[in-house]
């Protein structure tokens, strides 16, 4: 089932990807063949693969239960807030709270992970800016304004 | 003559102190990302990448240090096969079939040598090879136009499809997949922006190092969150070490044999270092007279495998270096470290930039011997790092990840999407849907596209142009059987079945 629903959507997207290819204007002056025709030649190719992924679908994958799906889920959420939150904070903070928190999606053991999370924030942080030159910053720039 | 005079400008480049250190330094911290399972050459080189930038090496640095860690990679995956069961790396999948069950009877430090030794023989062979064998190749390489140029990559698709999936539809889907994204960003030839949906981020395209970060990397950490860090095996305890001459001069035929077929599977493109290893040892098992110890810990089948995987290491350089067309993941991955340095491998590399090829070439000698002594008389001590428990080890992937596509653009967004990519490969793995695939579409799409165009203008138009020339028409029926092949194939091939423990 997983891969007939999966052959549907690349089915849907290669449609999509055709489509859009086919709204792009021609330029003036122009190869013989134009920059529509290659992304059309893959949606073709990519919908035939579709096709088939639809009629002859492979075993049902072994997919994880609900709790792990909301662990990955968790874990997707906390690497997203990282994402935002790597530049505003400085990195020690942020890094701890999600080094610590994969940890303890791997293992959940509370005081195991938070010191995952605190050693590892730390040892790269003096990697990376002494050991490699990178330039972060280790608490929010705002904070380092009011103390110096 | 003209292979000594670039030897010598070869080793005057990597025989500097900081060349030097950093092939050293690349060695052993390959051996250790090859060693920890969930952290392969592909994932470690990819993660490496952003670092070594900011660390402001020369693109001859860069390059030596990333080919170092690949090269050890390939010798460390070999530790966590033998003694956890556990491939520390695809290629080292083989190892395990007779590596593991030799290590609990006791062997473990034979085996772990007498791999190193076969790793040894396959990946200096195999090193000697590219050194002969690439220059040559460059000569042909300046023979081919467009249109051959075409027919390449997609014969590099084809393999890589047709050998890396057990299902032809979602090997082309996953091509489909890396060259649409591809297709993303400004339009080379016309200047015109394509499929960015209006968001500034995507004019310059998809880095393809945040691609590869993102569906290895930070895929794999999702993988484990699955797994819940439960593949932590039994695993076998290291005795001391000695050296089984024995075993070593009964598999020397065994070795240069495996050495021999690694080289070829190497070679062509898209096929690669498991390819190799597999093919290695299921010509010595099909050729032993005596089969009745393969799976049970024969030094055969230790042997086999790991000189065919790290030869097929080397000679998946060749095309890699000569024609920009990778010959695995992890090739793949060394490319895209070309593409961002500006460095445009192909013939004109060889003539244009030899000090980068030559001194590249010398540094894997050097590498070579370098790994000898890590992964023989201080093997123990990288068996060590395989008790780093996973939820250390994948936080601190992860950490690393994110840190270094950030320093590479310094924006959110692309954090964004390598998580989006990480998911997407997580997804595909599940699916069983080959990420390689999409790394090499993303990666070669722009060039596939303008080699099309290209022969397109040349021809005005006519298509049979693309079979015009007898390496054109080679390639297309090359290609045509790679993907074909395997599906007639994979009846004969099915790989063996690993050990099992005993619950």
């Amino acid at each position: 089932m997983s891969d007939r629903i999966t052959g549907l959507i690349v089915c849907v997207l290669a449609l999509a990807f055709f489509a859009g290819a086919s709204q792009l204007e021609m330029p003036f002056f122009a190869d013989p063949l134009g920059p529509k025709a290659f992304p059309m030649l893959i949606s073709a190719v990519a919908f035939v693969s579709g096709c088939v992924m639809v009629l002859r679908p492979d075993a049902e994958p072994n997919w994880p239960v609900l709790a792990t799906f909301v662990r990955l889920l968790i874990a997707v959420l906390v690497l997203v807030l990282y994402a935002y939150g790597l530049k505003p904070l400085g990195f020690l903070l942020p890094t701890a709270l999600a080094a610590g928190a994969i940890s303890y999606q791997i293992r959940p053991a509370l005081l195991a992970s938070s010191l995952t999370g605190i050693c590892l924030s730390g040892f790269l942080f003096v990697i990376f800016k002494y050991g490699l030159g990178l330039s972060l910053f280790a608490v929010p720039r705002w904070l380092m304004a009011v103390a110096g | 003559m003209d292979l000594l005079a670039n030897l010598a400008l070869g080793f005057s480049v990597a025989l500097t102190p900081t060349t030097l250190a950093l092939a050293i330094a690349g060695c052993v911290l390959g051996t250790m990302i090859g060693a920890l399972p969930g952290l392969g050459p592909s994932n470690g080189v990819a993660i490496l990448i952003p670092l070594s930038f900011s660390f402001g090496l020369d693109a001859t640095q860069a390059l030596v240090l990333m080919t170092s860690v690949y090269y050890g990679a390939m010798y460390g995956g070999r530790i966590s096969s033998i003694l956890l069961n556990i491939p520390g790396d695809e290629p080292a999948m083989m190892t395990t079939l007779d590596g593991y069950p030799l290590a609990k009877q006791g062997r473990a430090g034979d085996a772990l040598v007498l791999s190193g030794v076969a790793s040894f023989v396959g990946a200096l062979l195999a090193t000697i090879g590219l050194m002969l064998l690439a220059p040559i190749l460059a000569r042909v390489a300046f023979l081919f136009g467009p249109a051959e140029y075409f027919a390449l990559y997609l014969l590099a698709f084809c393999t890589l499809g047709g050998m890396g999936s057990n299902n032809q539809a979602k090997a082309a889907i996953a091509v489909c997949l890396g060259l649409g994204i591809a297709m993303i960003g400004v339009d080379s030839s016309t200047g015109m922006t394509r499929f960015t949906g209006g968001s500034l981020h995507l004019f310059d395209g998809v880095d393809f190092l945040v691609a590869i970060v993102g569906l290895f990397a930070v895929a794999e950490v999702f993988v484990f969150i699955e797994s819940h860090g439960r593949d932590s095996a039994i695993g076998v305890t290291l005795e001391k070490i000695r050296i089984p001459l024995r075993d070593i001069l009964a598999t020397r035929i065994t070795m240069l044999r495996a050495t021999a077929i690694g080289f070829v599977a190497g070679l062509l493109p898209g096929a690669g270092a498991s390819l190799g290893s597999f093919l290695a040892y299921m010509m010595e098992k099909s050729s032993a007279k005596d089969k009745s110890k393969f799976g049970k810990g024969d030094v055969r089948g230790i042997a086999a495998p790991e000189a065919g995987n790290n030869a097929a290491a080397g000679g998946a350089l060749v095309p890699m270096l000569t024609l920009g067309v990778p010959g695995s993941g992890t090739t793949a991955v060394l490319l895209a470290l070309l593409m961002t340095l500006n460095i445009t491998p192909g013939p004109l590399l060889f003539t244009e930039r030899p000090e980068v090829v030559w001194g590249l070439i010398a540094s894997l000698l050097i590498a070579n011997f370098v790994l000898l002594v890590l992964n023989v008389p201080m093997v123990k001590i990288f068996s060590r790092i395989l008790q780093v428990p996973a939820a250390i080890l994948l936080p601190g992937v992860t950490m690393v990840s994110f840190v270094g596509i950030y320093s590479l653009s310094g924006s959110h967004f692309d954090l964004l999407l390598m998580i989006g990519f990480g998911v997407l490969g997580y997804a595909l793995r599940k699916l069983s849907i080959p990420a390689v695939p999409v790394i090499l579409g993303i990666l070669l799409g722009g060039h596939m596209e303008v080699s099309l165009r290209r022969a397109m203008v040349l021809s005005d138009g006519d298509w049979t142009y693309l079979f015009g020339s007898p390496i054109a028409i080679g390639l297309w029926i090359a290609a045509l059987l790679g993907f074909i092949a395997p599906l007639f194939l994979r009846a004969y091939l099915k790989a063996p079945q690993g050990h099992k423990d005993e619950a």
